[in-house]
């Protein structure tokens, strides 16, 4: 009995919250606030587009032998396709189809990776794993030693993938502050407000939705490069829905349709997610809570249970996240 | 002003009091457009010519395909058969955009303020021709500003004009009825429109401010060389600012003319109000009508027929 450790639990928590998955997250859920803060479309699949990223990224390599920047620009191109093969059908309709659409089209692309057929290109459920040569040799740091300061301490291996992260995170938030100040986002914003009233006014907003949903969908498509480049594998079963549904969230919790909040809502996600699943470890082992109740294993499945409840106290006193603005959600009331 | 409006009628006094007439110098001409939705013929056109540089109203009582015919001759739905032209163009499958483009601009029975965008905004975002509305070029801002600066000009004169300045920065939806009104109406404006149509302009707008946005229609040809058109119910206001009636009942055009001759129009009158209403009956009729055996609603039939 040494009492619950503190101190570990809040570098536990600092650490994680600017680790690859916070990254990702937060990058994924910028893809998804250009989708639904910006333009209104539903994407019930962006996990969809990080997968196609990540895939697209690796067989680049694996396939056709590319190098790392052709391979990226790859993963790009299969966002976009992915964009189009889904926006071109249902952006004329009305946005409950995309909705449908996207999330059956996400498992679609998981399945298929996962598939036997396509097991010499996607190697199934095993997964991709040697793209990242060539990654390895454009990192600067040691796959061995530890870089950070503080409690922000990550292996070499991942911190190159950490650091392009969080770069490519800045530079796509630089571009949706521009683009949303233009006179593009102007009208990307009507288009959410009413697409009707845009197409009275001369706009063409099947073109705008679509521009839209590539757009994004490339973002969660970087989003999945990261992922796969940080981890050095492409697994097809990490790709599931509820990853989707943890970038609303990430979303939500930060502010629909600001340009920071995705990365404040991923930030915050992960230091509550690891910040529960450590104290309820320390707790289990301390003997607060008895076995009986449930054991270390059992609080990795709990936390979650524990992270929704407070996001639902956050939506219960603060329904417009961390950054929206109260006066905006009570126009929609009107 | 009533200066302006003797000459706008001027143009139409040569015109024929009758459905489908030919105008001097039509900007919108319709041949045999047909619409149902099922068994229902909404809109049953087999001519139409509107008058440029006038004010038109479009009037017809519920259900007579107004707002159908609105939404064919601005491609928001398609017809099943007929052609329109629009200044000498061909329009037949354009979508709403492109036409705002030719310079068709409407407006909508239920007021579309974009309610989480300022007034201001509301108001840029119908200027035509935006550098700075395309993917690339809005990423760099010296591309876009100076025209952004003009726009923004045009639109603070504009809401000068209809009394909105005041609420620039406010967002859209806080306004009134009324001023979502006004609102869309300088919006539609910012298009910079030959024809703009008007979806009952007045309905639920507080009376105090029917008058201004009267004001501001009946300007919208001299000021803004805009041919106008709109639905509207209330005859008061019928009467006030159009300088031709179109009259439209069960999909048809039954009746058109200046306003002073549709009151008097016995098809218009038989469809407002049935065409069995209470005419005088001489005695004779009177007579027959009272021999014939005439079952009331909720009469019960005479037992007599019963073997």
């Amino acid at each position: 009995m040494t009492g619950i450790d503190w101190g570990f639990i809040l570098n536990q928590t600092l650490a994680r919250s600017l680790d690859l998955n916070a990254a990702v997250y937060a990058l994924a859920a910028v893809g998804l606030n250009v989708h639904f803060g910006y333009a209104g479309l539903l994407n019930f699949g962006q996990v969809g587009f990080v997968a196609v990223g990540a895939y697209g990224m690796g067989l680049a390599i694996t396939l056709w032998q590319t190098g790392p920047f052709v391979a990226v620009l790859m993963g790009i191109g299969f966002a976009v396709v992915f964009a189009l093969l889904l926006g071109i059908p249902t952006l004329r309709l009305r946005a409950d189809y995309l909705a449908i659409v996207t999330i059956a089209a996400a498992e679609i692309v998981r399945l298929l990776a996962r598939s036997t057929a396509l097991r010499n290109v996607t190697r199934g459920a095993e997964g991709l794993n040697e793209f990242i040569g060539p990654f390895r040799e454009l990192s600067p740091f040691n796959p061995s030693l530890l870089y950070g300061i503080g409690p922000f301490q990550y292996r070499g291996s991942q911190f190159f993938a950490i650091v392009i992260g969080w770069v490519v995170t800045l530079l796509t938030l630089l571009l949706v502050w521009q683009l949303m100040r233009s006179p593009w986002g102007r009208v990307v914003k009507a288009i959410r407000e009413d697409e009707d009233a845009a197409r009275a006014l001369g706009k063409n907003a099947y073109w705008y939705k679509l521009q839209a949903l590539i757009l994004g969908g490339v973002i969660g498509g970087l989003a999945g490069m990261v992922l796969a480049i940080g981890n050095a594998t492409i697994q097809p079963d990490f790709f599931v829905a509820p990853l989707t549904f943890f970038f609303w969230l990430v979303l939500i919790l930060g502010g629909v349709g600001r340009v920071w909040s995705p990365v404040v809502g991923s930030i915050i996600f992960w230091a509550l997610i690891t910040f529960v699943r450590n104290l309820g470890r320390a707790m289990v082992n301390e003997g607060l809570i008895p076995t009986s109740i449930m054991d270390t294993s059992q609080v990795d499945q709990i936390q979650f249970w524990i992270v929704g409840v407070a996001l639902a106290l956050l939506m219960v006193f603060r329904p417009q996240g961390i950054f929206g603005s109260r006066e905006e959600m009570a126009l929609d009331a009107r | 002003m009533p200066a302006e409006t003797a000459t706008r009628a001027d143009v139409l006094a040569d015109v024929p009091h009758e459905p489908g007439a030919p105008k001097p110098d039509p900007i919108v001409v319709v041949d045999g457009m047909r619409k149902a939705f099922g068994g229902l013929v909404a809109v049953d056109v087999e001519h139409l010519e509107i008058q440029r540089g006038v004010i038109t109203a479009l009037i017809g009582p519920n259900g007579a395909g107004k707002t159908t015919f609105f939404n064919l001759l601005t491609g928001f739905d398609s017809p099943d058969t007929g052609h329109a032209v629009f200044d000498g163009q061909a329009i037949d499958g354009y979508r709403p955009y492109q036409l705002a483009g030719l310079g068709m601009v409407r407006t909508f029975q239920l007021t579309k303020s974009l309610t989480k965008l300022s007034v201001i905004e509301n108001m840029k975002l119908g200027a035509k021709g935006q550098r700075g509305e395309r993917f690339l070029p809005s990423l760099f801002t010296p591309l876009w500003r100076r025209q952004e600066e003009e726009i923004e000009e045009r639109a603070m004169e504009l809401l000068r004009r209809f009394q909105l300045d005041h609420m620039r920065d406010e967002y859209a939806g806080t306004l009134s009825g009324g001023q979502r009104k006004l609102l869309e109406m300088a919006r539609a404006l910012m298009v910079e429109p030959k024809l703009i149509m008007l979806d009952e302009p007045m309905a639920g707008v507080n009376p105090a401010l029917t008058q201004s946005l009267l004001e501001h229609v009946k300007r919208l040809p001299a000021e803004e060389g805009a041919t106008v058109v709109f639905v509207e119910h209330d005859m008061d206001v019928v009467r006030d600012i159009s300088d031709w009636v179109v009259v439209m009942a069960e999909g048809k055009i039954i009746a058109e003319g200046p306003h002073s001759s549709i009151g008097q129009n016995q098809a218009v009158i038989d469809a407002y109000l049935g065409a069995h209403h209470d005419a005088p009956l001489d005695p004779e009729q009177e007579d027959e009508w009272l021999r014939e055996d005439r079952l009331e609603l909720g009469d019960v039939p005479p037992l007599r027929e019963e073997p």
